[in-house]
């Protein structure tokens, strides 16, 4: 099979040696890396020997950055420095902070960009930059514990996050220095943790609460297939909005009416959060608020009230699994087991409403906590090359439609919700007036009628159009989803060819130079070995495209090529030797690039001789044995 | 994009261009090709390969999601015939057609305000669907004799009982999310 020997050039070189990856669950209030060792997903533990760390971040005013259990020991002590709960802000905008439970936790800077930061003393910090920081500190307790460096990370995203969310998600990998193999949503990672061994054909339910969204994906298993039939949820719906209902009702039972206490209000929402612990076990639980006259309340909540409590919250995820029922367009009696995925699956008014909904008992086998972990870490080994035979194949779906801004502000949809990734569509434009050569789009997310009513992912121009008269030009916009679920669009005009270059302008977002800036940023702290070590790793780059396009030479270069082309691939090739031999990464880096470029066709054409050759084997294997069957 | 080993989404799928495929052949098709075809078998590939993945790919999933879903599969078959539906010249419609239509609509819209709710729902639907069955019969039909106008009548038809299916589907949301 040469179209692997080309992905896989490594392996032949030095075939015992195992490429290491990790799968990262970033989670709203915990997070976690894995990774496959002697053939099984395991947590990684860091150096305090903990699995899972609080996903907080401490910023100290000498620029020290505490992560996990030492920055969340300052959160009621130092509140403004100390962030939790990040994730819930990533691709949002300042305008949406007030939908957000953070509005009166932290200090804002809303005026400096499109991104909401939060004021600490180490400087304003963005969504992206707290959630770089955490991915940091997992990096490094992989790379002690697995002994090596890193070639990626899975990062499992909700499968409700939309695209502006993702995209800040992969930022803050790009900002930690951290290879992103895949974005993987969280309930497919679940699926993937429990389902290697599914029997034939099994329809599975992933409910997925966490502290801080919810998903309900359903999916078919069958042979290491996983197709994602559809996903709904709720990217604000979590173990954390239980904390905050608790904590007002505490609040009021113990006559507590100043709220602008930042302290305070930790320390409520920390008590809150134990009180909601210990429910899942006992059916009443005392507790004890210090108050600001240096006495203190005493009270008890039992598991009724807290039900009661958490009720119109938990019915939001039922509206969610009905709908995406309906988008399967199958019955709850079609689904052959439900899965319980995040921590606040524990809570038993949970599992018990959730197994009544299906009509069946929910599966807890796997830790609610590290299973998304587990299943990220598995399809890493995969991506990173580590088990070529593997018949793991991940299907999954776009959570929200793709829409274009029409006449009148309505949003018409290009790409439906429920679609399966990756895919293309074409939409076609003209221009209604003489001479014009631009055009303005803006491209939301969403499943509301108005644009308005739905999120605003990017205003994009096309720019360059030939000068024509009205409706004569002819622009075909192509919206790309790739595998991770990020969106990227390209234009040409049919009739010239012309690409038409495309700004844009991501509506919550970071544009290329300020990522460019925070990475420039985060490097001003590290030694000199940064330059050395990216020399280095552009000449390990270097070797395996060389090794790559010439073994592909060997193999069929005369079948698919005439000696004008070869001889320009050759050239290439023998340039970026030279550049290896140097020591600037940029020339590697843009020789690399050419030799990418000039042999695109080429590539293309053996792909498909390949395919077709792949295609025609597995049939002809499949009539045998559908003949030896009967 | 165009990828040399096939421009018509039956032959991708190395399936005859009729409208009574074997949906399981399909099904067994489309998985063969995206386990040689997914990104994810291309992630430490070259930026070239990675990008050609990413293409091919998305093109399989187009062409399965045009021919596994029957009314999509019937417009296809249409385009492939040169006779691609227009909304906005399209406007002539079978009288009778249009009166059950209405009728149809009505029985929805009352739906809500009847005793029983979910049985009204269930009748609408029960009746839509024989007659979205009915339509692929017809397609069939006149597709098999080769009798493309008379098809293209039948598909027009057949996207006004679709779109009044997904009508009943947003009303059923609102009806549960109502229940709680």
């Amino acid at each position: 099979m040469a179209l692997f020997q080309i992905a896989e050039p490594g392996q032949a070189q030095a075939p015992h040696q195992r490429r290491l990856a990790v799968g990262i669950d970033l989670g709203t209030t915990n997070s976690l890396v894995a990774s496959v060792m002697s053939g099984s997903a395991k947590v990684l533990v860091n150096e305090q020997d903990e699995a899972s760390i609080p996903s907080v971040v401490h910023y100290q005013e000498d620029g020290t950055v505490l992560v996990g259990s030492a920055a969340q020991a300052k959160a009621v002590a130092d509140p403004y420095n100390t962030i939790a709960s990040a994730k819930r802000l990533m691709g949002k905008g300042a305008d949406d902070l007030s939908d957000t439970l953070f509005a009166d936790r932290y200090l804002f800077d809303t005026d400096s960009g499109s991104l909401p930061a939060f004021k600490t003393q180490a400087g304003n910090k963005t969504a992206v930059d707290v959630s770089s920081a955490i991915l940091q500190s997992l990096k490094n307790t992989a790379e002690l514990s697995l002994g090596g460096e890193l070639v990626g990370a899975v990062i499992t995203v909700p499968a409700y996050f939309d695209d502006a969310q993702r995209q800040a998600t992969k930022d803050a990998a790009t900002v930690a220095g951290l290879h992103v193999l895949r974005l993987l949503n969280e309930p497919t990672a679940a699926a993937l943790a429990y389902g290697l061994d599914a029997k034939e054909d099994a329809c599975v339910a992933i409910f997925d609460l966490g502290g801080g969204t919810f998903d309900i994906s359903l999916l078919k298993m069958q042979r290491g297939l996983f197709e994602v039939m559809a996903t709904a949820g709720d990217t604000a719906l979590g173990g954390d909005d239980f904390d905050h209902a608790l904590a007002a009702t505490l609040a009021e039972q113990a006559g507590i009416t100043d709220l602008s206490d930042a302290s305070q209000q930790r320390n409520l929402l920390n008590i809150a959060r134990g009180i909601k612990e210990q429910l899942s076990d006992q059916t009443s639980c005392g507790f004890d608020i210090p108050l600001a006259d240096g006495g203190s309340y005493k009270g008890t909540i039992d598991r009724d009230q807290f039900n009661a409590l958490i009720e119109p919250l938990f019915k939001r995820s039922l509206k969610s699994c009905r709908q995406a029922l309906r988008d399967a367009n199958i019955e709850k009696s079609d689904v052959d087991a439900v899965v319980m995925v995040g921590g606040s699956t524990r809570v038993p008014l949970v599992r018990d409403r959730v197994s009544e909904f299906f009509g069946r008992t929910v599966l807890t086998d796997i830790n609610p906590d590290e299973v998304v972990a587990v299943g990220a870490a598995l399809q890493a080994d995969v991506l990173a090359g580590n088990k070529p035979d593997s018949e793991l194949l991940l299907l999954d779906v776009i959570p929200l439609s793709l829409g274009l801004e029409t006449m009148g502000g309505l949003a018409e949809k290009v790409i439906p919700r429920n679609t399966t990734i990756p895919i293309a569509r074409a939409q076609e434009f003209t221009t209604y007036k003489d001479g014009q050569t631009a055009l303005a789009l803006h491209v939301v997310q969403g499943e509301r009628e108005l644009v308005s009513d739905c999120r605003s992912l990017a205003r994009f121009e096309l720019r360059d159009i030939p000068p024509r008269v009205a409706g004569a030009v002819r622009i075909q916009v192509i919206f790309q989803v790739d595998a991770d679920g990020l969106l990227t669009v390209s234009a040409i005009e049919k009739e010239s060819g012309v690409v038409a270059s495309v700004d844009v302008k991501p509506s919550y977002g970071l544009s290329d130079s300020e990522i460019e800036q925070m990475l420039t940023a985060s490097m001003e702290h590290a030694s000199d070995d940064m330059l050395a070590r990216a020399l280095q790793e552009q000449k390990v780059e270097a070797d395996r495209v060389v090794e790559a396009i010439n073994s592909a030479l060997a193999s069929d270069g005369d079948e698919h090529l005439d000696s004008d082309e070869r001889t320009v691939i050759d050239q290439a090739i023998g340039d970026l030797q030279t550049a290896r031999a140097g020591d600037s990464t940029d020339a590697i880096k843009s020789a690399i690039a050419k030799v990418e470029k000039v042999s695109n066709a080429y590539v293309e054409r053996r792909m498909n001789a390949t395919v077709r050759k792949m295609m025609a084997g597995k049939q002809l294997a499949d009539v045998e044995s559908d003949t030896s069957d009967t | 994009m165009q990828l040399d080993f096939s421009n018509n989404y039956f032959e991708l799928f190395e399936l005859q261009s009729v409208f009574n495929i074997e949906v399981s052949e399909l099904d067994q098709r489309f998985q063969q090709l995206q386990r040689v075809l997914h990104p994810d078998k291309f992630a430490s590939a070259s930026d070239a390969e990675r990008r050609w993945s990413v293409q091919a790919a998305s093109r399989v999933n187009e062409a399965y999601q045009t021919l596994k879903q029957p009314l999509k599969r019937a417009n296809y078959l249409l385009e492939l015939q040169g006779l691609m539906l227009n909304e906005e010249t399209d406007t002539q419609m079978d009288p009778m057609f249009l009166m059950e239509q209405m009728e149809l609509r009505e029985a929805l819209g009352d739906v809500e305000s009847s005793s029983d709710p979910y049985a009204a729902l269930d009748k609408v639907g029960v009746q839509l669907n024989s007659q979205i069955n009915d339509s692929a019969d017809a397609f069939l039909a006149s597709a098999t004799s080769e009798d493309w106008p008379q098809a293209r009548t039948v598909v027009r038809q057949w996207q006004f009982l679709e779109k009044l299916r997904q009508e009943t589907k947003s009303l059923e949301a609102r009806l549960d999310d109502a229940e709680g």
